[in-house]
């Protein structure tokens, strides 16, 4: 049984989102329904997409030349339509550590998204099924959560990731597991008691129980506390 | 551990190498190619003469073709001589002739790709080998042999005692010399080796064409999978996302309680529905990441969409030749589904090396066992599978288990 909040909307959002106003979004995305479609839903919630392009040097450009709050790109593009979205985010971010990108992908890879959370600082990143373009509100919340600076990882992989390592995780309680999943995702503590339906100080007793069992540092921090727990997680 | 070649031989202990036949041996094999170089070389000016001054008469061409079939019969000494060092026979390259007659035999024989690799060896064996091979001997020989007389001609030039020291120095000349005719022997027939030896495009043609056209068809289908991916992504898939994402859309203009909501939510849960059906029967059908990263990374994801546990240990340096890697990706997806469907397991492991150029995959699980190929589990598909590409693959399963599955396959780079 996955231990992630099925229930719950895909996108892992944290709680609160901080509402600072428009952003200013380059998308890179080859299907041109798809990628018309991510900007108009964007500029309907007050955003403004300086660019949107077809291809990783395309996209590499756009950045260059507009310096955008955020990035929105597909993993899969032109020319050889295999991974050159995700390699572009990469290289972007190696040489902005500090650029938010929110990637998206058909199929959930631990692979690209070990890669993509390996990049760069702890600058915001993203990684997210495509599916969940259409939740379009927790879609865009997840783009302005990723461009402040926090780390959104999809429910899917994070279900993978507590399905590979079962073993030391046997030690915990099927609640404490709900929470982690949870955790992984990026929420914030209010987000899980409200999600579970109960109190924030039983939330925050879990957390520390299981951080306890897994050797984990205790850490206030909601950001650094989801890196742990996804480092933890991708063994 | 016996020496079976010549350069082999050069690894031995010293005690032990000097006293084997091997510098012996070496030493014959590089006097037979000095003395076959050397022949080969008066036979082909006889022969280019003749023909030369026959040409006139049509006659001539004769000793034209039988300059260039001398290296059929100089490539049938050479495989012959090489028993001497090596104790790999050299197979015979050449295919038999169609039909019985010496014309049936020449117009064959001259249409053979091997019989002009054996003239260029003669070539090579008469303008270079055989005078190296002449010089190493003459060489090894000449030193121990003038240390050996040593008092004999230098009588008198220098006090016999010097002389004397020398002869006994012989034997020690002798034995260093067993190291570079040896060694020159060694290289010597691995030249020969290199260039005698049947191709694939010579002896067994036949075979050579089946495996090929099956490796076409393999690949073919690889291709086709590629392409049918291909599509869905930028068909279906794409318009799926973009349906979604409009009805989520039209979901924000709808006022809450409308009688729209609830149709508008639930078209939206299909889309979303048919897009995880989508997405699973792409990844049966062509999983992306192992075209992107390689067969490590796709077994990893294997691992995580199997619902039983999986441990992995799989230990490869970078990427294989893609037959390969599809093969065993798929092997393995099969394995972990038959695991899945059939083992009761609570948990199985993959793993994965490669070794003296082949790649060794095992899939075990710790269920109930029993697995039996004959009756009709995936087991014969993976065994097809495998043989393929030339693999093979073993199963133990004991009734109460384990169930191991073993498979090789080669994948020489």
């Amino acid at each position: 049984m996955p231990a992630a909040g099925v229930s719950a909307p895909g996108a892992a959002v944290v709680g609160e989102p901080e509402r600072g106003g428009p952003l200013r979004v380059v998308i890179a995305e080859d299907g041109l329904i798809v990628r018309e479609g991510i900007a108009g839903m964007l500029r309907r919630f007050g955003h403004e997409v300086v660019a949107a392009v077809g291809d990783a040097a395309a996209l590499i450009e756009a950045v260059g030349k507009h310096k955008p709050d955020v990035v929105v790109t597909d993993v899969r593009m032109p020319p050889t339509f295999s991974d050159e979205g995700l390699q572009a985010a990469i290289a972007l971010r190696t040489a902005d550590p500090a650029l938010p990108v929110l990637v998206l992908s058909q199929y959930v890879e631990q692979t690209y998204a070990s890669e993509l959370l390996d990049s760069g600082r702890a600058a915001g990143v993203g990684y997210l099924l495509k599916d969940r373009i259409g939740e379009v509100e927790e879609f865009v919340d997840a783009m302005i959560q990723v461009a402040g600076g926090r780390t959104v990882v999809d429910q899917e992989v994070v279900r993978q990731l507590l399905g590979r390592r079962r073993d030391p995780l046997q030690r915990l309680t099927p609640r404490e597991r709900e929470v982690l999943g949870l955790m992984a995702e990026g929420r914030s503590n209010t987000a899980i008691a409200r999600t579970l339906v109960v109190t924030e100080a039983a939330v925050a007793k879990h957390i520390s129980s299981l951080l306890a069992k897994l050797d984990l540092p205790p850490d206030a921090d909601d950001h650094r506390r989801v890196r742990a727990v996804l480092a933890y997680l991708r063994g | 551990m016996t020496a079976r070649n010549a350069l082999e031989a050069l690894t031995m202990r010293p005690t032990r190498f000097l006293i084997s036949s091997w510098p012996w041996r070496s030493l014959a094999y590089l006097a037979g190619g000095a003395l076959m170089g050397f022949a080969t070389v008066f036979v082909i000016s006889v022969l280019v003469g003749l023909g030369s001054i026959l040409a006139l008469v049509v006659i001539g061409f004769a000793f034209y073709i039988a300059a260039l079939l001398l290296g059929v019969a100089i490539g049938r000494l050479e495989r012959l001589r090489m028993r001497l060092i090596d104790q790999d026979v050299l197979p015979n390259p050449h295919r038999r002739p169609p039909g019985p007659g010496l014309l049936a035999w020449l117009k064959f024989r001259l249409r053979e790709q091997a019989t002009w690799r054996e003239l260029s060896y003669t070539m090579a064996s008469a303008m270079v080998l055989c005078w190296m091979d002449a010089a190493v001997v003459t060489v090894a020989l000449f030193v121990p042999v003038a240390f050996l007389f040593a008092p004999v001609y230098m009588a008198g030039e220098v006090p016999f005692i010097h002389s004397l020291v020398l002869a006994m120095a012989s034997p020690v000349a002798l034995g260093v010399a067993a190291y570079p005719v040896t060694a020159w022997a060694g290289a010597r027939a691995a030249m020969a080796r290199a260039i005698l030896a049947p191709r694939s495009d010579d002896a067994d043609a036949r075979l050579v064409e089946v495996t090929r056209s099956r490796a076409r068809l393999v690949d073919a289908f690889e291709v086709e999978r590629r392409r049918i991916e291909r599509d869905l992504h930028d068909g279906a898939q794409q318009r799926l996302v973009a349906l979604s994402m409009q009805l989520g859309l039209a979901r924000l203009e709808v006022p809450s309680g409308s009688a729209a909501t609830g149709p508008l939510s639930a078209a939206q849960n299909l889309a979303k529905e048919a897009l995880a059906e989508l997405r699973k029967l792409i990844r049966g059908v062509h999983p992306k990441v192992l075209t992107d990263r390689g067969l490590a990374a796709a077994l990893g994801e294997a691992a995580a969409h199997s619902p039983v546990p999986v441990n992995l240990d799989i230990r490869l340096a970078g990427r294989l030749p893609t037959h390969v890697e599809v093969a065993a990706y798929f092997v393995v997806v099969e394995a972990l589904a038959n695991v899945a469907k059939h083992s009761g397991a609570n948990r199985a492991t993959i793993s994965g090396f490669v070794h003296a150029g082949k790649l060794f995959l095992d899939v075990r699980d710790d269920g109930r066992g029993g697995a039996d190929p004959s009756r009709g589990s995936g087991l014969i598909g993976l065994a097809d599978r495998v043989a393929t590409v030339d693999g093979s693959m073993a199963l133990s399963s004991p009734p109460g288990g384990p169930t191991l599955v073993h498979v090789e396959i080669p994948c020489a780079t």
